[in-house]
Formats: C-alpha cells, sequence, structure tokens
C-alpha cells in the first residue's frame, strides 16, 4: 500500500513523481527547472546547522505519510504527551502516523459544500492541478519563485500534497478552514503547498497544524505556503507547529497584498529539531497591511529560526510585526524581524516589537531586526526585550497556593497571551495545557 | 490557642544572618502588630514563615495548627491557610487578576460558586471593580497594589494572614477600608499579623498585642499601649 521512492535527487526521480501523478506538462518543466536552480544554490548563509541534512538520503516521495507501525516505535514523550493530553484513541493513532481512519469526513463534507456553495474552491493541490489547471498556473511559485533560496527550489522540484484555495470576488468565508482536520493523514506532507488565492473584497482564515505532537519518521519537512490577496481582501493565515524533536522544518511562506488588502500571519512553533520560517509580506499596492504575530516554545535541543518580514512597496502601507519567544533548557531561539520601506512607500507605517522569556541559564536567544528605509516621510520603529522569571514572581504565586509548575506556566502564559488570544479557543486551550506538562516534567 | 507559633527562628539571606533567634504566637482572631525599626527583620520573618527559598533556616521552627511547617514548601503552606500579603506585591504581565485568583482560589479548596461570590463582594467592597480584569499588578499604583493584596486575602479566607505594610504609601480613605477589611477577616476568626512602621493604621485597627523587632529579635511584647509608647518616644526606648 505504501510506496516510497528510492532516495537521492535525480531528473529521472523528478519525471517519475511527474508522471505518477499525471500532472500536466508544463508542471514537469518547472519541477525541472527548480531542480537545476536547486543544484546552483548555495545552503542558508545564516542561522542553524544543517550539515545533517543530507539531500542523497531522503525520500522525495512518499505517496502517504509513512505509518509507524506499531506504538513502540514511537518516542516515549510522545506517548505520554498524548497520554496527558487525553486524546481519543483514534486521534492518537492519526497523530502518531499509524494511519488510522478518524470519521470526521462527515463534518468535513458538510463543511466543504457549504463553501462550495459560495463558489470556493477548496481542493488538494493534485486535484485542484487537473480540475483548475489554469488557474494553479497564473499562481503556483509566483510569490515565491524556485529562485529565491534553495529550499524554495527543492521545494518546486519535489513538491506533493497540500491545499488550493481559491475565494471569489466579495465572498466571506465564514468558518476557518483547515487542514483537512488535524486527524486527517492526507493533508499532511513532507512537502506540502498550499496556495491561496483572495479575489477583491474576499475574506478567509486559514488554519494549518495542530497543537498536540505530530510524530514523522521523515527527516525533513520544507512545505510553502504563498498567499495572493487582491485588492481590498483579508486572509489570516494560522499555524501551529509541533513536529516530532528529529524533524528539520524549514518553510517558505510568502504573501502579495495588493490595495486595501490585509494579510495576517499567526505563528505557534513547539516542536522540530531546528525550524526555520519568516513568513514575509509584500506589500504591493496603497494602502494594504499586514500583520504578522509569532510565538515560539524552545526547549533542550531545539533551535527554532524564526522571524516575520514585511517589504513595503506602496505608500500608506501599514506592518506590524510582534514576536513572544520562550526558551528553557539547552535551547535557542532567534527571531529576525525585517522591515523594507522602497522609495515609492511614502507613508508607510512598520513596527517590530520582539519579547524573550529565558527560563534556564543555558537558554540562548538572539532577536536580529533589519530596518532598511529609503524614504523620509515614514513612521517606523523598534522594541526588543529578553527577561528571566524572577524568584519574586514566581514566590508570589506560589505564596497563593500554585504549585512551582502552575505558577510558571501562569507567568508564560501570561507572556505569550497577546499571541495566544489571537488563536482559536480550542488551540489555546491545548497549548496551554502542553506548556503545564512540559513544565511539570523539568520542574519534576 | 497559638494558631501560628515561631520557636527561635534563626534566618539567613544570602548568608547573612537577619533573625537571631525571633520567638512569637498568633491567636485565632486577633490582631497583632510587629513594628520596629527599619532593617530590624519584620519583612524577613514575614518571607520566612511564608517560604520564600531565598530565606534560609538555619535554626528554630514554625507550626501551624500543632503542624511543624518549617520544611513545608511556599504552595503547600498557602493550601493549608497561610497568606502573604505583599509589600512590593510583583507584576505580572498578561495574568488577570481575576484569572489568577480563580486558579489560586481553587487550589486552596474553595468552590467555584464561592469562588465567584466572594470575588464580587471583595471587588465591591475595595472599590475595585475596573481592576479585577487587569493584569496583576500592572501598572496598579501604590494603594491599588494594597488593595488588591487585601482582595485576594478577602477571597482566599486564610487562617493566618500575614500583612506587610498594607498601610505604607495610601490616603487616609483607602487606609480606613483596609483597617476595616483587616478588622473583618480577624472576626471572621483570621489570626492577622500586621507589620507596620507607622501608629497610624492601629488606631482605625487596635491590635490585641503588640511586637517590637530589633536586630533580628523581639525585644518587647506587651498589649495595645506599646504601640503608643513608640509613638511618644521612638524605638531608642525599648531598646
Amino acid at each position: 500500500m505504501m510506496r516510497r521512492t528510492r532516495t537521492g535527487l535525480t531528473v529521472e526521480l523528478i519525471e517519475e513523481i511527474s508522471h505518477e501523478k499525471g500532472e500536466p506538462k508544463w508542471m514537469l518543466e518547472r519541477r525541472l527547472r527548480s531542480l537545476r536552480i536547486f543544484e546552483k544554490l548555495p545552503m542558508p548563509r545564516f542561522g542553524p546547522d544543517l550539515s545533517e541534512v543530507d539531500f542523497a538520503d531522503i525520500s522525495y516521495y512518499l505517496r502517504t505519510v509513512e505509518p509507524v507501525q506499531n506504538w513502540d516505535e514511537l518516542p516515549e514523550e510522545i506517548r505520554r504527551t498524548f497520554e496527558e493530553l487525553g486524546l481519543p484513541e483514534a486521534e492518537r493513532k492519526a497523530l502518531a502516523g499509524l494511519g488510522a481512519q478518524v470519521d470526521s469526513e462527515v463534518v468535513y463534507r458538510s463543511i466543504l459544500q457549504e463553501v462550495r456553495a459560495q463558489g470556493v474552491i477548496f481542493e488538494p493541490m493534485e486535484e485542484a492541478l487537473r480540475n483548475h489547471p489554469e488557474l494553479v498556473r497564473a499562481h503556483f511559485m509566483k510569490v515565491i519563485p524556485p529562485e529565491d533560496n534553495k529550499f524554495a527550489a527543492l521545494h518546486g522540484a519535489v513538491w506533493s500534497g497540500g491545499t488550493f484555495v481559491w475565494v471569489p470576488e466579495g465572498v466571506e468565508v465564514e468558518i476557518p478552514l483547515q487542514a483537512y482536520f488535524r486527524m486527517q493523514t492526507q493533508g499532511v506532507g513532507q512537502f506540502e503547498h498550499t496556495l491561496i488565492v483572495a479575489e477583491p473584497g474576499s475574506s478567509v482564515h486559514y488554519i494549518e497544524g495542530c497543537s498536540a505532537p505530530r510524530y514523522t519518521r521523515v527527516a525533513l519537512h520544507s512545505g510553502m505556503v504563498e498567499i495572493v490577496a487582491k485588492e481590498g481582501a483579508h486572509v489570516r493565515f494560522t499555524t501551529i507547529q509541533n513536529w516530532s524533536r528529529n524533524v528539520y522544518n524549514l518553510n517558505n511562506k510568502r504573501a502579495i497584498a495588493y490595495a486595501g488588502a490585509a494579510v495576517d500571519w499567526v505563528s505557534g512553533s513547539l516542536g522540530s529539531k531546528v525550524t526555520m520560517l519568516y513568513p514575509s509580506t509584500i506589500l504591493a499596492g496603497k494602502g494594504a497591511k499586514t500583520e504578522n504575530l509569532s510565538f515560539s516554545f524552545s526547549r533542550d535541543g531545539q533551535w527554532l529560526d524564526l522571524g516575520a518580514r514585511a517589504l513595503h512597496f506602496a505608500p500608506d502601507t501599514s506592518s506590524r510585526l510582534v514576536s513572544r519567544s520562550v526558551v528553557q533548557g539547552k535551547a535557542k531561539s532567534v527571531f529576525r524581524g525585517k522591515l523594507y520601506v522602497a522609495p515609492e512607500a511614502r507613508g508607510a507605517k512598520g513596527h517590530v516589537e520582539c519579547s524573550t522569556l529565558l527560563l534556564s541559564p543555558e537558554a540562548e536567544t538572539e532577536t536580529i531586526p533589519t530596518l532598511d528605509v529609503r524614504n523620509d516621510e515614514v513612521e517606523v520603529g523598534h522594541e526588543a526585550t529578553v527577561g528571566r522569571v524572577s524568584w519574586e514572581q514566581l514566590f508570589y504565586l506560589m505564596s497563593r497556593g500554585l504549585d512551582e509548575a502552575e505558577a510558571m506556566s501562569l507567568i508564560v502564559n501570561g507572556f505569550v497571551s497577546p499571541i495566544l488570544r489571537e488563536i482559536p479557543f480550542e488551540y489555546a486551550v491545548e497549548l496551554r495545557r502542553l506548556l503545564e506538562m512540559s513544565f511539570a516534567e523539568a520542574i519534576g | 490557642m497559638a494558631i501560628l507559633e515561631v520557636k527561635d527562628l534563626v534566618v539567613s539571606v544570602e548568608g547573612k544572618r537577619i533573625l537571631n533567634g525571633v520567638s512569637l504566637s498568633l491567636e485565632e482572631g486577633k490582631v497583632h502588630a510587629l513594628m520596629g525599626p527599619n532593617g530590624s527583620g519584620k519583612s524577613t520573618l514575614a518571607f520566612a514563615i511564608a517560604g520564600h527559598p531565598g530565606y534560609v533556616i538555619e535554626s528554630g521552627r514554625i507550626f501551624f495548627v500543632g503542624e511543624d511547617i518549617t520544611e513545608v514548601p511556599p504552595h503547600e503552606r498557602a493550601r493549608k491557610g497561610l497568606f502573604l500579603g505583599f509589600q512590593y506585591p510583583p507584576e505580572v504581565e498578561g495574568v488577570r487578576l481575576r484569572e489568577f485568583l480563580r486558579l489560586a482560589a481553587a487550589n486552596c479548596q474553595e468552590p467555584f460558586c464561592e469562588f465567584q461570590k466572594l470575588y464580587r463582594e471583595a471587588l465591591e467592597y475595595l472599590h475595585m471593580e475596573d481592576l479585577g480584569e487587569r493584569e496583576l499588578n500592572v501598572g496598579f499604583s501604590g494603594g491599588e497594589k494594597k488593595r488588591s493584596e487585601l482582595l485576594q486575602m478577602r477571597v482566599l479566607r486564610p487562617k493566618v494572614a500575614l500583612l506587610d505594610e498594607p498601610d505604607s504609601g495610601v490616603d487616609v480613605d483607602a487606609l480606613r477600608l483596609i483597617a476595616s477589611g483587616i478588622e473583618e477577616a480577624a472576626r471572621s476568626g483570621t489570626a492577622v499579623l500586621l507589620i507596620t512602621h507607622y501608629p497610624r493604621i492601629l488606631e482605625y485597627l487596635p491590635p490585641a498585642k503588640v511586637f517590637i523587632l530589633d536586630e533580628g529579635r523581639v525585644v518587647k511584647e506587651d498589649g495595645p499601649e506599646l504601640a503608643w509608647e513608640i509613638e511618644r518616644t521612638g524605638y531608642e526606648a525599648v531598646r
């Protein structure tokens, strides 16, 4: 049932993937072009050490996520977390990649029917490529071309899975669209591609990922998200990432916002061994806006290298980049906040705010703001703070009957609350529980 | 009967000895004043009784309702019914006062509906309706912080309340309110140890007993008249 192609990245492999999927010729050509670009581009010259990523030793095309065969193969830590979160058996299996089918089909179908009745396209990427080839062709990898960076090129060559969303002019999608709900494994891929096109005056909220840990055996995850928000459209993209600690999670996410459009990125990063993630918005039309809210929780052995970028290319555009990072144990957290304001972007406003809370003496953090402003009629600002939990705060809460783990968790929750408030309730509740568990473990 | 008993307590902070053998006992439903000059060790005594790990007990014991709690961690002391009202309560960003207090009340075995009732009454009593949804102590004025500490005491209904300068930096109206709040707690059975520099609050809140602390020792204990004597003559007289 499971097919796994041989490892190694070759022209034959790309042809095989494309053929297997029955893709149009132009897509194969784009894949091969991406492969050639990939071979020429250097590895990123900044951030975490990626020398362990061996491109010759990765399986690039898994028809489904390769499941583990039984519980015993799962890391102890993940099994315990599932138990403590009280997740239903079937859901645990799906998150573990045990291949269980969870019957969320019914709910899923009714939501699909509802949004499709509005004329919305919400389909797996492969299906969209068959059903709406011209629409996909017009937008696919136009916001992030393969030349952008090595991992964008890699993605362009081997992408598989993901979602296509197209919202017609003036349509407001009220229910957040989720990547096939968290129980379904089919939306989860190694190189999944998500493309959202919001026509003028439309609005949509898309959620991907989940806060419960998700186990995968693959060592590299390199997805891509492209968003096109046309005039006056509003797109919000929420990601919660909790990959198992063996994963290199190197993603590309970028949006283009035309006149009067708004794009919001909300990102929560908990898992993986190494993450590099810098959601960006190109503010291309007058009055376009973006908000980028990010929180991360790095623990022992992790390096979460995050950031946000706003590129102002038009007058009266505005951006707000906010991050809250928590670092526990021997971990590293980096936030790169970048504002670029072009000469023609008169009247632009931008604000970068990053705060870090260190929970242990070995915890490391770096905030790297870059403000590149090319005209005088702008308002830009930057703030960065690094703090530690003080004994005074901890003791204060403990003197009211909270144990150390509860007190720690309350302080951390309070610290990330400006971001947590923006996350849908059911995710936020689970996130809180995860934080508590983590502190209870650390304190022992 | 003594509900809290401190015996020969010797405490150091960062290797420096602050308390040199303090003994005192508190009785149910009574207000006890702890007075003394700056640096005499009043706050140290309160922190040590509440179990702050930075306040190292070299020798001596603390008994709470007959049980030796000298080694018990601070949150368990709180759950048994010990309360410390801070002189300088720290700010906790992003945590709402109400949310925090609800968690504290649950840990102290207060049923949820009882908490709701107590909390609303306490907010009203202390004229704090606008503070409940604010972040814990963040941007509170000095007086607001003092009222917030008292609010927490009213909701948690402790057996013993150690109140570290609940009167410093508040205006006369707030002072009356705080004094009557403390008096009410005592009337409902709480043993109060009121730490203060000034006898002013004691005019509204006559203590059953006054302890004078100096250089880490209780140098004198007596009835309320001791407080007035201090006001007249200063601490020199009792040294």
